[in-house]
C-alpha cells in the first residue's frame, strides 16, 4: 500500500477523493489554499464560497463553512457576508468564466470598493463544466467548442488580462497576484498573502491561478504542462501585480 | 457610538418609502443592500441616513443581481438583511431570489411596482405580481404580502422579517409607486411593546468553533446531481410551504355574505374597492369586496368559499390579468362568473369600478 | 364641503405647487384629519408640468387616484391644459388671471371658474417668489379647506430652517398667504 498523499488539515477527509477530473488544476489550487489556511490558522474564521462551473464541485471539499452560489455571483454573496459580519474571512472561488465574464461587473465593483474579501480565479482558458466553450481568456488560435477553428482575435478579442485590470482599478490596500499550478509554492505564498491582506483589513485581494483542463483541452500530461508553461505563460505573466503600500509592481515570470 | 433605537408609538405623516425604512429599523434589520431604481430610491435614502445612527449598515452595490446576492450573503451570516427594488430591477433580482428559494434563505425584499414591461413608467402599476409570486426558475416558494397603504407597509414589513426568519422562505412586501411616493398618516410603534416578539436571526455559517473539529462544517449548495435528489429536496420544501399556507395566508373581506357580486382586488386598488362598495351599497346594490393580503400563498380556502357561494365576481387590477390568473386557479371549477376590469399600468378610481359593477348588474 | 375634498394642483417645475400640496396635507394631518398627498413624477427630474394630487377627509381615504377634483388649481398656462380634464360639474377651478391665451382651455362645465390675480399681487406687493403662497392663500380662502393658523404652522414646519437664516422671509410668506386669502374670499368668479 502506498501512503496517502498529505492532505491539508482544512480539507475534509471523509469524502475524498475529490470530484475533479484526473489532471484537473482545481485540486492543486485548492490544496494550496488549504495549506495557506492551515498555515495562517484561520480555519474557524473562514467562509468559503464557490461558484457555478467546475468550482462548485468543491462545495464539500473543505472542513470549512461553505456556500455554493451562482455563476459569477460568489463575489457579491461573499461581499454581503463580509459587510454583515466583518470578523469572518470570506473567500470567493470561481473560474475565469465566472470571474471575468458573467461576474466581471461584480469583480470590478468589489475591487473598486476595496471589499475586504479574497477572490480566487482559476484560469483554464475556457468554460469547462459546460463542455469547453470559448472564454475571455481563450488564447488566440486556441480551439474550443464555440471557436472550433481557433479563436480569431479580430472577431472575438484577445485574452482578457483580468488580474492587470483589477490591479489598475483597485485602490491602495488591494493585493493582486497571478500564480500557476506549475509553481505550487509560489501560488501558496500568493494565497497566503491575499488572505493576510484580508486579515489585516487592508482591502480587496485577487489571486488568479493558471490552471489546467486536460479533459477539454484534450491534452496528455506532457502537452498539458507545455500549454500552461509555454502557451498560457506567453499571455499571462506570473507574479505579484499589486501590493499594498507599493507602486504597481511589474509581473515577473 | 450608535444611539439606542427608541420608537415611540405615535401618529406620523410621511411617504411610503420612509415608512419602509422605519419599519425595517423597528423590525431590527441590520443591513440593507440596494441599487437605485425609481420608485424605491427613498427607502435607501432614508435607511442610509438612519442606519449609521443605530449601528446599522448600508451597501450600494453595482447592480440588482449584486444587491440580491449580497442580501443572501448577509442573511447566511446571520444578520437581518433586506433589499428593495422595482421594475426591471425586480427582473434582475429573480436570479438571487431563486437561489434564496432553493437554499431557504430568509431574505426580505420590498418591491415598489412601476409600469412595465421594460423601462415603461417610473410611476405605478400592479404588473409585478407574476414576477414577485412566481418569478425565477422554480415553484414560487415565497411569501408575498400586498400592502394597501402606509399602515400596511409598516405592519407587514415588520411581519415579513419575522416570517422570513421563522419559516426561511424568501419574503416580499409588494407595494407600488403610489404607496412609495404618497404621504398619508400612520401610527408607528415598537413591535415588542405591542407584544410582537422579534425573532433573533440564526446564522447559517460562521458559528463558534472549528469546522471538522468542534462541529461539522456548515455547507450549503443549490446544485444537485440526480433528478431524484432534487425531487426529494423540492417536495420537502413544497410540503413545508403547503403546511404553513393556511396559517400565514391573510385576507380582508367586506359584505361578502349575501352579496350578488364581490369585487376582488389586492393592494392599493382595494382602497378604491372599499370606496366603491360603500357607494354602491348606499345605492342599494348587494356588492361586497374581497382582498387577498398574501398573494403567495393565496387564501385559497376563502377564495373557494367565496366563489362557491356566489354568482359573480369582478376582478380589478392595474395589470392585465395577473392577479386574475392566480384567482382563477384557486377558483377552478366554480360556476361563478368572473368579470374583469384590467387597467395595466394605471391607477383605478372608485368611480370606474362603480360604473363597471353597474354595467355587469344591469 | 363634501366628506372628502379632492384637489389637483399644477404648475411649472419650480413654481412650488408640490410645496402647496405638502403644506395643505401637513396642516390637515396636524388637525387630526386624514390627508393623502401624491406628487406626479416622471422620468424627468426637472421641467415639465408638475402636478400634485391631494385629498383631505374626516374618514379613511380610498384610492390615491381620482377622476374629478373638487378643487383644481392651475398656476401656469400649460397647467390649465394639463388639469382641465380633472374638472367636472362640481369643480371649483382656480387659475391665475394674468395668463394669456388660456380661454379656450378653461373647463366649460366646472361649477365655478375663478381667476385670481395672484401673480400680479405677488409682483406688485411682495416678490414673484411668493406667487405660490398667494395662490395657496386664495385656495384656502375659496374653499376653507384648512384654518389659517394650521397653514401657518405647516409653513413654519416646512420652511422654518430658511426663516431661521432670513427672518424677513417668514413675514413675507405669511403676508402673501393672508393677502391670497383675501383674494380667494373676495373673488366670486364665474358660477355655472
Amino acid at each position: 500500500m502506498q501512503p496517502a498523499p498529505a492532505m491539508p488539515k482544512s480539507w475534509r477527509v471523509d469524502n475524498k477523493p475529490h470530484k475533479f477530473c484526473p489532471g484537473c488544476g482545481h485540486g492543486l489550487i485548492l490544496k494550496c489554499l488549504g495549506q495557506a489556511i492551515d498555515e495562517l490558522e484561520i480555519q474557524s474564521r473562514v467562509v468559503y464560497g464557490c461558484d457555478i462551473g467546475c468550482s462548485l464541485l468543491s462545495w464539500d471539499l473543505f472542513n470549512l463553512d461553505t456556500v455554493q452560489t451562482h455563476h459569477g455571483r460568489t463575489t457579491p454573496v461573499m461581499t454581503g457576508m463580509k459587510r454583515a459580519r466583518p470578523e469572518l474571512l470570506c473567500i470567493a472561488y470561481m473560474g475565469d468564466g465566472g470571474g471575468y465574464s458573467i461576474g466581471v461587473q461584480h469583480l470590478v465593483g468589489a475591487a473598486m470598493r476595496n471589499e475586504k474579501i479574497t477572490v480566487i480565479v482559476a484560469n483554464n482558458t475556457q468554460y469547462a463544466m459546460t463542455g469547453g466553450q470559448m472564454a475571455p481568456t481563450t488564447l488566440p488560435g486556441q480551439k474550443t467548442e464555440t471557436c472550433p477553428y481557433g479563436r480569431d482575435p479580430g472577431a472575438t478579442g484577445l485574452p482578457f488580462q483580468g488580474a492587470e485590470m483589477i490591479s489598475a482599478i483597485a485602490p491602495d490596500g488591494a493585493y493582486v497576484a497571478r500564480g500557476s499550478i506549475s509553481h505550487l509554492t509560489q501560488l501558496t505564498g500568493f494565497l497566503k498573502k491575499a488572505l493576510k491582506n484580508q486579515i489585516d483589513g487592508h482591502g480587496f485581494s485577487l489571486v488568479e491561478a493558471l490552471s489546467a483542463c486536460p479533459t477539454n483541452w484534450r491534452t496528455d500530461a506532457a502537452r498539458t504542462w507545455e500549454f500552461i508553461e509555454k502557451d498560457m505563460a506567453g499571455y499571462f505573466k506570473r507574479g505579484e501585480i499589486k501590493i499594498p503600500g507599493q507602486k504597481e509592481a511589474t509581473a515577473n515570470a | 457610538m450608535s444611539e439606542e433605537l427608541v420608537i415611540e408609538e405615535k401618529r406620523v405623516f410621511m411617504t411610503g418609502n420612509e415608512v419602509v425604512a422605519w419599519a425595517a429599523l423597528a423590525a431590527g434589520a441590520d443591513i440593507m443592500y440596494g441599487y437605485p431604481i425609481t420608485p424605491q430610491n427613498e427607502i435607501m435614502h432614508y435607511w442610509s441616513r438612519l442606519a449609521p445612527r443605530y449601528g446599522k449598515d448600508f451597501l450600494q452595490t453595482e447592480d440588482e443581481l449584486s444587491a440580491g446576492f449580497a442580501t443572501a450573503g448577509g442573511v447566511m451570516a446571520g444578520r437581518k438583511a433586506f433589499t428593495a427594488t422595482a421594475g426591471s430591477g425586480s427582473v434582475l433580482m429573480q436570479e438571487p431570489l431563486a437561489m434564496a428559494e432553493m437554499m431557504r434563505l430568509p431574505t426580505v425584499t420590498v418591491v415598489q411596482q412601476r409600469g412595465g414591461p421594460s423601462t415603461a413608467t417610473v410611476i405605478y402599476s400592479q404588473q409585478e405580481v407574476t414576477l414577485t409570486t412566481m418569478g425565477g426558475n422554480g415553484e414560487g416558494m415565497r411569501v408575498v404580502y400586498s400592502t394597501a397603504g402606509h399602515q400596511d407597509l409598516y405592519d407587514y414589513t415588520i411581519k415579513a422579517f419575522n416570517l422570513a426568519w421563522k419559516y426561511r422562505f424568501p419574503t416580499f412586501v409588494l407595494g407600488d409607486g403610489y404607496q412609495a411616493k404618497m404621504r398619508e398618516p400612520l401610527t408607528i410603534y415598537d413591535p415588542e411593546k405591542r407584544g410582537i416578539t422579534l425573532l433573533e436571526p440564526d446564522p447559517y455559517v460562521g458559528r463558534e468553533g472549528e469546522p471538522g473539529r468542534d462541529r461539522p462544517p456548515a455547507q450549503y449548495r443549490n446544485t444537485y446531481n440526480l433528478e431524484e435528489e432534487l425531487y426529494e429536496k423540492l417536495m420537502s420544501d413544497i410540503r413545508d410551504f403547503e403546511k404553513i399556507s393556511t396559517e400565514i395566508a391573510e385576507y380582508e373581506s367586506m359584505h361578502t355574505e349575501e352579496a350578488e357580486l364581490v369585487i376582488v382586488a389586492h393592494g392599493i386598488v382595494f382602497r378604491a374597492v372599499r370606496e366603491a362598495v360603500g357607494n354602491l351599497r348606499e345605492q342599494g346594490l348587494r356588492v361586497g369586496g374581497f382582498r387577498p393580503v398574501t398573494l403567495r400563498p393565496l387564501p385559497a380556502p376563502q377564495i373557494r368559499d367565496l366563489v362557491d357561494g356566489l354568482k359573480k365576481i369582478l376582478v380589478v387590477e392595474s395589470a392585465y390579468g395577473q392577479i386574475a390568473r392566480l384567482l382563477k386557479e384557486a377558483a377552478y371549477g366554480a360556476a361563478c362568473e368572473i368579470h374583469t376590469l384590467f387597467k395595466p399600468g394605471v391607477g383605478i378610481a372608485a368611480g370606474e369600478i362603480e360604473d363597471r359593477v353597474k354595467e355587469i348588474l344591469k | 364641503m363634501p366628506e372628502t375634498t379632492r384637489m389637483v394642483l399644477a404648475g411649472e417645475g419650480g413654481q412650488g405647487v408640490q410645496a402647496i400640496a405638502e403644506i395643505l396635507a401637513e396642516a390637515a394631518n396636524e388637525e387630526g384629519r386624514q390627508a393623502l398627498y401624491i406628487p406626479n413624477f416622471g422620468v424627468e427630474q426637472r421641467g415639465g408640468v408638475s402636478v400634485a394630487f391631494l385629498q383631505i377627509s374626516d374618514d379613511a381615504i380610498g384610492s390615491p387616484k381620482f377622476l374629478k377634483g373638487d378643487v383644481v388649481a392651475a398656476l401656469s398656462d400649460r397647467a390649465v391644459q394639463r388639469t382641465a380634464p380633472y374638472a367636472g360639474p362640481e369643480t371649483t377651478f382656480i387659475y391665475d388671471s394674468a395668463m394669456e391665451g388660456v380661454a379656450d382651455d378653461l373647463p366649460q362645465d366646472a361649477a365655478r371658474v375663478m381667476p385670481v390675480p395672484a401673480m400680479e399681487v405677488a409682483k406688485k406687493e411682495f416678490h414673484p417668489r411668493v406667487y405660490n403662497m398667494v395662490m395657496m392663500g386664495a385656495l384656502i380662502g375659496a374653499t376653507g379647506i384648512i384654518p389659517l393658523d394650521r397653514a401657518r404652522a405647516a409653513i413654519e414646519k416646512r420652511f422654518g430652517y430658511k426663516f431661521e437664516k432670513q427672518p424677513q422671509l417668514r413675514d413675507l410668506n405669511f403676508r402673501a398667504l393672508e393677502r391670497g386669502m383675501e383674494l380667494g374670499c373676495g373673488t366670486e368668479g364665474v358660477i355655472n
